[in-house]
């Protein structure tokens, strides 16, 4: 019973990561069936976010609030990520609409920029980007719309961009004359600490779980529960889900499927930037942080099936819980007298690399039965 | 993507072939053995390039998983080039395996001391593995990003395999082949490396001609007609999934051959050629040099090759940014590539952008016309 929970529970904690980082790719590609290899690298902004947000919390001024720093840095690695996500999707994504094969290609260039970026640019300028990036994008929407439908609209956009460089630099460098640790780029790897609260182990019944562990949980759970209650309560939700089933009908009822499409983005890849502060906690954050999850992610996806939220949760779980149950052997443990042949098999398959041959192989396996993953899209047509 | 081509003179083809073989002849004895090394590896890539453009730029398949073809053939040859070197080494198996305390050679390498097999091996195990991937995933028509992220997942399978198996292929270590010897010759040596530039560039013009058998034809039509339209193509009466099966494995077969090639030629086959990176390199090689084109397929991949050493040397940290870079290029502004811009419109447009050349008037009837009389 013990093992079986442990065992469970292991599932469960890398079904977590997994469903995190999987579910701004669900969105993505769910609802706007884009391929987005650069979604790795928007977790690892987020990752970087996190980092930033625990150096930024030991100067003098913050030092009070450090121990609530992993809950900004939540918050912050969304919009961080949000907003690279959206302008990703103003320049190059919305111009591929409809050739999904051309923008797997183009997102994994806009993945190499990232991973180059973050080793040759320093942190604190990276930062001070990422601000005037939120300043120039955001600074033109709030303005009357008699200012937006002028003609020297373009004029006020000009100076809010103008504005928005100079609050990126003047943050850039107080932010790296403040702390030395942001002001020289590096490729090597930083590790984030989580905070006292969230150090140790909790007991339940009888069984200790790490409390990171519980933590990336949690975050999870707030995550699916939050999207799932955007997706199905707001306005905003009731026009993505209108625009996944039918685009151009809902063109025609005035839905902005421009706007639709930017807000579906963002927040794809502002899950992202929340999935990579689960993904800080568990280990050095580095460039490459991002490329360890986006196959599994993508196999989440396909396995849950398109479009559906529930399949995710689901898949992830799954492969979570076989990953643990084939990658530490446990089935031996748990059927200690199964025969030797079978055993040996299992042996082989013991290691978490060679777990992932073995779950990999059962998803194709299981592709076979049900080519369109769990819950598939139901229609008639002939392409999806 | 239009097939409109510039219909060159006879004499310039024919010149361009004696200019091609003359400088093949001739590279070794000019360029030092470094670059012709280099130049060696590069034009085996090109191989692989070249079936990548069977099945993405003729077939609209993208598939992400070439490296495991391409390593699979390099296995083949390393594992023939050690076998048949290691008998000044315990038990007569190569040396790696001591480390690892297997006494026993495990028992797929056994036909590999035959070279007759590991030729036949080198692109007959990768085009079977293909197929039978090709055969699992078209079967069930699942086609697309779906069938792009398949590849990749089994990809990763076979890197976590290939780098997980010490005790059977020396994990992530990787096979050695330039200490090897072949035909009494150290595999390394400056005149191996010779003759396998030899090689390579026959290879390369042989697999350009077969590339263009292939897809010339009833055969080549239907690859296109997938492409462009399946179920339309399904509903004709024809079954996409024998056809995209068989490109899918000559492209296997291809990749193996060019694995092969530059193995010897880099000196080691490693699990590092079944890295995601790599894969999808070998897609913006064709993607740069104009998919759809097999001659845009191999300088595509010889120039962006060639490039990537160049600035590596220079400016080791600018690749990522130039490579990332191309691929957004590319693929926003330059979906032909570079090749099928030149073949297009492309010049002309651009000569008109500035004013330069007057716009052709002509009848559009006469246009289609001419345009079907071009696509033979």
């Amino acid at each position: 019973m013990e093992l079986l929970l442990d065992s469970l529970f292991n599932g469960v904690a890398i079904g977590s990561v997994l469903l995190v980082a999987a579910l701004g790719l669900a969105i993505v590609f769910g609802l706007m069936g884009v391929i987005n290899l650069a979604h790795g690298e928007l977790m690892m902004l987020g990752a970087y976010t996190t980092y930033v947000t625990q150096l930024i919390f030991k100067l003098p001024l913050l030092k009070p609030f450090y121990n609530s720093y992993i809950i900004v840095s939540i918050f912050l690695a969304f919009i961080v990520s949000g907003v690279v996500g959206i302008l990703l999707e103003k320049t190059i994504i919305r111009k591929l609409y409809g050739s999904p094969l051309e923008t797997l290609l183009a997102t994994w260039g806009v993945s190499l920029i990232l991973q180059q970026f973050v080793r040759s640019v320093p942190l604190a300028y990276g930062t001070g980007l990422v601000i005037s990036l939120l300043i120039g994008l955001f600074i033109p929407t709030t303005f009357p719309s008699k200012i937006k439908e002028s003609i020297n609209f373009k004029y006020f956009k000009f100076s809010s961009w103008i504005f928005a460089a100079l609050s990126g630099v003047l943050t850039g460098s107080v932010i790296s004359s403040s702390v030395s640790k942001l002001s020289r780029a590096s490729a090597r790897n930083v590790d984030v600490t989580a905070p006292s609260w969230m150090r140790g182990q909790v007991e339940i019944i009888g069984t200790a779980f790490p409390k990171t562990r519980l933590m990336i949980i949690v975050i999870t759970l707030i995550s699916v529960i939050a999207i799932t209650l955007f997706l199905n309560q707001s306005a905003w939700g009731m026009r993505i889900r209108a625009v996944t089933q039918n685009r151009q009908m809902s063109d025609c009822l005035g839905i902005s499927t421009e706007k639709v499409d930017i807000i579906t983005f963002g927040i794809g890849s502002g899950l992202a930037g929340v999935a990579g502060v689960a993904v800080s906690l568990l280990g050095s954050v580095g460039p490459n942080v991002g490329g360890n999850y986006i196959v599994g992610c993508f196999m989440v996806v396909v396995l849950g099936g398109v479009g559906n939220l529930l399949g995710t949760v689901l898949a992830s779980f799954g492969i979570g819980i076989m990953t643990d149950l084939i990658g530490a052997g446990r089935l031996l443990s748990i059927w200690p007298d199964m025969p030797l042949p079978l055993s040996n098999t299992i042996n082989f398959f013991a290691t978490t690399s060679m777990a992932r041959v073995m779950i990999f192989a059962l998803i194709v396996i299981f592709l076979q039965f049900k080519p369109t993953g769990l819950f598939p899209q139901k229609g008639r047509m002939v392409e999806n | 993507m239009s097939l409109s081509k510039i219909k060159f003179d006879k004499k310039i083809v024919l010149s361009f072939w004696i200019i091609l073989i003359a400088l093949i002849i001739a590279a070794p004895t000019i360029l030092p053995v470094f670059r012709l090394n280099l130049l060696g590896r590069y034009l085996s890539l090109s191989i692989v390039a070249l079936g990548v453009d069977l099945i993405w730029g003729y077939t609209g398949l993208l598939s992400l998983g070439q490296g495991i073809f391409f390593a699979l053939g390099g296995y083949c040859a390393a594992m023939y080039l050690q076998i048949t070197s290691s008998s000044e080494f315990p038990n007569n198996i190569p040396e790696f395996f001591a480390l690892y305390g297997v006494e026993k050679l495990p028992f797929f390498w056994e036909p590999f001391r035959s070279p007759v097999f590991t030729f036949l091996a080198i692109w007959i195990i990768p085009a079977l593995v293909a197929g039978l991937i090709g055969f699992l995933v078209f079967r069930n028509r699942i086609k697309g990003v779906y069938f792009s992220i398949l590849t990749q997942a089994s990809l990763l399978v076979f890197f976590n395999f290939f780098n997980g198996q010490q005790k059977l292929i020396n994990g992530t270590n990787g096979l050695k082949t330039d200490v090897t010897q072949l035909f009494g010759q150290m595999v390394g040596s400056e005149y191996m490396q010779r003759i396998f530039f030899w090689i390579t560039a026959i290879l390369v013009i042989a697999a350009w001609f077969f590339a263009k058998w292939v897809v010339k034809g009833r055969f080549g039509n239907i690859l296109i007609g997938i492409r462009d339209d399946e179920p339309r193509v399904r509903f004709t009466g024809y079954n996409p999934v024998i056809f995209k099966t068989i490109i899918f494995s000559i492209a296997g077969g291809l990749a193996g051959i060019s694995g092969a090639l530059y193995t010897v030629q880099s000196g080691i086959v490693s699990p590092q050629f079944m890295t995601v990176p790599f894969s999808i390199e070998m897609v913006i090689w064709v993607a740069v040099g104009g998919r759809g084109t097999l001659l845009g397929a191999i300088l595509g991949a010889v120039f962006i090759n060639y490039a990537k050493s160049l600035v590596s040397e220079a400016l080791p940290a600018s690749w990522m940014f130039i490579q990332g870079g191309l691929f957004i290029l590319v693929v926003t502004s330059l979906p032909e590539g570079v090749l099928g811009w030149i073949q297009g419109d492309g010049p002309r447009n651009l000569l008109q952008r500035f004013g330069l050349k007057r716009k052709i008037e002509t009848y559009p009837s006469l246009e289609i016309n001419n345009k079907e009389g071009n696509n033979e």
